[in-house]
């Protein structure tokens, strides 16, 4: 439809300053901050101008949203029918995104030029921001479900290369290759889920497949569902395999492992990648699929499970963690545990649609509380130069505007109103009402459990014990707060936490692309919001004064207590499948078989022609005489050959 | 017509022929080589000749191959005396013998 080839600019625009910063980044100094930032704030005033012309402009059919496809291009055609495509979808949850995407990738791009501020890396640091912001726009605004994945894996390689920006930590190394390998093996799950998917439904246009594998009646949804692999249906298998790449990317049980290392990268880069974009690309992929996932129960109950284990096991270890980026990473994977779950228990259309829209608008609202909450842990650390918990306390005077902005986010990650994560937690906790009561129990406690963690978090930073002055003494530079440009990222997002939840959000975003009505229900509201108060009154009683009070009661729950806080033992079990298992039985003989069969091989075939020419090689005497008379001596077998034998 | 036969001729150049080809496998003189490889030429010249005059007698392709030959021939000899010069200059010798480093 014209009108909307514009957006091809949102993504266009970071990708164009990640080659001017990248190529010519070292001409650029200093400038190549800005350079990004006005590149992005330019991408961000198209994205809104989108958002505008989309959801208050004239296509609303029936009062339903429709999928525009803003452009599109040809890219790899296999057969008629199958081919990758590079294009521009517009429907309501990729508007969404972009929005999301670009306004945050905007905040974090102004954090940073005070944040970075005199890094030797800083136009690179500049680059791999742009790079992200290009890949993730891609992602979301993909046409094509092969578009996807080859925006996925991007994503996959600019966090890889963010998280080891501090390569010269071993830790940062290790982080990063944990995160790349970690969710490469996630992604080959996804990739075989595309590839089975593409085989049956005989197209990867995303519409394409979505109709047909909706439409009970049509032959590849009745192919699909009649091949079975080991007892289930193809289907079943095809779209666990996608959410297996979701589950990767989205940081869930068991396939989490790499996000609490991944916070070894530079601060504002976990507030865009890990906290708001990047590792919600699974809850994204879901529901980009959803109408498919929603024809098959199984795989749907599969998403449930594992978003309540994810958020419930991540709330726990988030109790017990003492590094403050390590809570907010366990505490980012325990919200999307949240998102994944209420998109499990939905269903596509009307009323019972309420659990795909909430997820949205909690990934919507989660995408600013968390990353105010990184930005603020990140204006914490710049000022204390250090992680840990023990090395802060009692900041809140010296830091007034980040200690405002921290409590604002984590009142409303708590779910206190009227803060944005009321609104979203509330919407998904009433679709567990609906759907699952064993669902909304421990949504419920794993909501206080949020409450509970954050204002440890909070408590132990801010109030505590004062400011520790024999810990590393800030110099004097650092005195202040932090520039302006780090404060103003923190008080426009504080001002989006707040908003984010009067969004009318159900009117724009919904399964069917229709408007759905929400009733405020305020006796509803009230257990939860009980429940995190007193939590939070737990917190305050416990962390508040600095004193000896949680130590013993964390040593009173003994083995509970060490279990969580070493994530029970994922680590180690990973460490000893991939130690005591894969390496000793599948590395080492193949090892073996590498060196001596696949080298032997070549080095056999080396050998032999080396000892034969060495055999033979008294034949070039080097004296002509001796040339022509072989020469001579052919010419002479040829002649009798032809003459006398071949008849 | 003719007086002398086809055979005769042949027996000729291919005496000539053999006589060139004793001359390179025996001379370690590489001016002598060059001269026994005139005669092996010279001995195929006799032959297009004689076949185009015996064979094909209205018709001149053999003696055209025959001038193409010593033309050729000449362009060789000077070609061959080159390096052979050259030789003599990095060697002090035209002995074949000597010039037998290249091998292996």
């Amino acid at each position: 439809m014209a009108g909307y080839t514009y957006v091809i600019l949102v993504p266009l625009i970071p990708l164009v300053t990640f080659l001017l910063l990248g190529l010519f980044g070292r001409y650029l100094g200093r400038s190549s901050g800005m350079i990004g930032t006005a590149g992005l704030l330019a991408a961000t005033l198209l994205s809104f101008l989108t958002a505008f012309q989309y959801f208050f402009g004239a296509n609303h059919v029936n009062g339903v949203y429709e999928p525009i496809s803003a452009f599109k291009h040809t890219w790899l055609q296999f057969s008629p029918g199958l081919s990758i495509d590079m294009g521009i979808m517009l429907d309501p949850i990729s508007v969404m995104m972009i929005v999301v995407v670009t306004f945050i990738a905007l905040m974090v791009h102004l954090f940073s030029l005070g944040y970075m501020k005199g890094e030797e890396r800083f136009t690179t640091y500049y680059a791999f921001l742009s790079l992200f912001t290009f890949s993730m726009l891609g992602l979301v605004l993909s046409v094509n479900i092969f578009q996807v994945y080859m925006f996925w894996e991007l994503v996959g390689v600019s966090s890889y290369l963010l998280i080891g920006f501090y390569f010269q930590k071993a830790s940062a190394v290790a982080a990063s290759k944990k995160a790349f390998i970690v969710t490469r093996f996630a992604d080959f799950g996804f990739l075989i889920g595309i590839l089975i998917l593409g085989f049956y439904g005989g197209s990867l246009d995303i519409a394409t497949l979505v109709e047909r594998l909706t439409n009970t009646a049509s032959p590849e949804f009745i192919a699909i569902t009649a091949a079975s692999f080991f007892g289930i249906s193809v289907l079943t298998w095809a779209l666990t395999l996608v959410f297996i790449g979701g589950a990767g990317k989205s940081a869930m049980f068991p396939l989490h492992v790499w996000l609490p290392d991944a916070m070894e990268g530079p601060t504002p880069v976990s507030a865009l990648i890990h906290a708001a974009t990047m590792v919600v690309a699974g809850v994204y992929l879901v529901a980009r699929l959803f109408p498919i996932f929603s024809m098959n129960s199984a795989v749907l109950s599969l998403v449930t499970w594992v978003g309540v284990a994810s958020a419930l096991i991540a709330a726990i270890i988030a109790c017990t963690q003492t590094d403050i980026k390590r809570v907010l990473a366990y505490s980012t994977m325990s919200q999307i545990g949240f998102m994944m779950f209420s998109q499990g228990l939905s269903k596509t259309s009307g009323e019972d649609g309420l659990g795909y829209m909430a997820s949205m608008f909690h990934l919507f609202t989660h995408a600013f509380f968390k990353s105010l909450l990184f930005l603020c842990a990140g204006a914490v650390i710049h000022y204390v130069h250090s992680n840990e918990m023990r090395d802060m306390g009692g900041l809140r005077k010296l830091m007034p505007v980040t200690h405002a902005c921290f409590l604002i986010a984590c009142l409303a990650i708590a779910g206190i109103p009227p803060f944005a994560g009321f609104f979203s937690k509330e919407e998904i906790l009433l679709t567990a009402w609906n759907e699952n009561l064993f669902v909304y129990g421990i949504g419920l406690f794993t909501a206080a459990v949020t409450a509970f963690y954050m204002f440890r978090l909070y408590f132990s930073i801010f109030w505590s014990q004062p400011f520790p002055t024999h810990a590393k003494q800030p110099a004097t530079a650092h005195q202040q707060e932090g520039s302006l440009t780090m404060q103003l990222p923190l008080v426009i997002l504080a001002l989006c936490t707040i908003a984010a939840g009067l969004v009318p959000f159900s009117k724009f975003v919904t399964a069917d692309g229709r408007p759905l009505e929400t009733h405020f229900n305020p006796l509803f509201s009230v257990p939860p919001v009980l429940l995190s108060i007193i939590a939070i009154l737990v917190a305050a009683e416990l962390f508040k004064h600095g004193d000896g009070r949680a130590a013993n009661i964390a040593a009173g729950l003994g083995l509970v207590y060490k279990a969580a806080s070493k994530k029970f033992y994922v680590d180690e079990l990973y460490l000893f499948v991939t130690k005591k298992i894969i390496f000793p039985f599948a590395g080492r003989p193949a090892a073996w078989f590498d060196r001596n069969v696949v080298d032997g091989c070549i080095n056999g075939l080396a050998y032999i022609t080396a000892s034969t020419s060495n055999a033979i090689r008294w034949v070039q005497s080097g004296r002509l005489q001796h040339y022509t008379l072989y020469f001579f001596g052919g010419i002479a077998g040829l002649a009798i050959i032809f003459i006398y034998l071949w008849k | 017509m003719y007086d002398v036969p086809l055979s005769h001729v042949l027996f000729v150049s291919t005496a000539l022929f053999f006589i060139g080809m004793y001359g390179l496998f025996t001379r370690r003189n590489m001016i002598t080589m060059l001269m026994a490889l005139e005669l092996l030429l010279n001995s195929v010249n006799i032959n297009f000749i004689a076949f185009n005059k015996y064979l094909y007698p209205g018709k001149l392709d053999g003696v055209f191959f025959t001038i193409f030959i010593i033309t050729i021939a000449a362009a060789e000899a000077a070609v061959a005396i080159a390096i052979i010069i050259n030789l003599y200059r990095s060697h002090k010798s035209i002995d074949i013998e000597s010039a037998a480093e290249l091998k292996f």
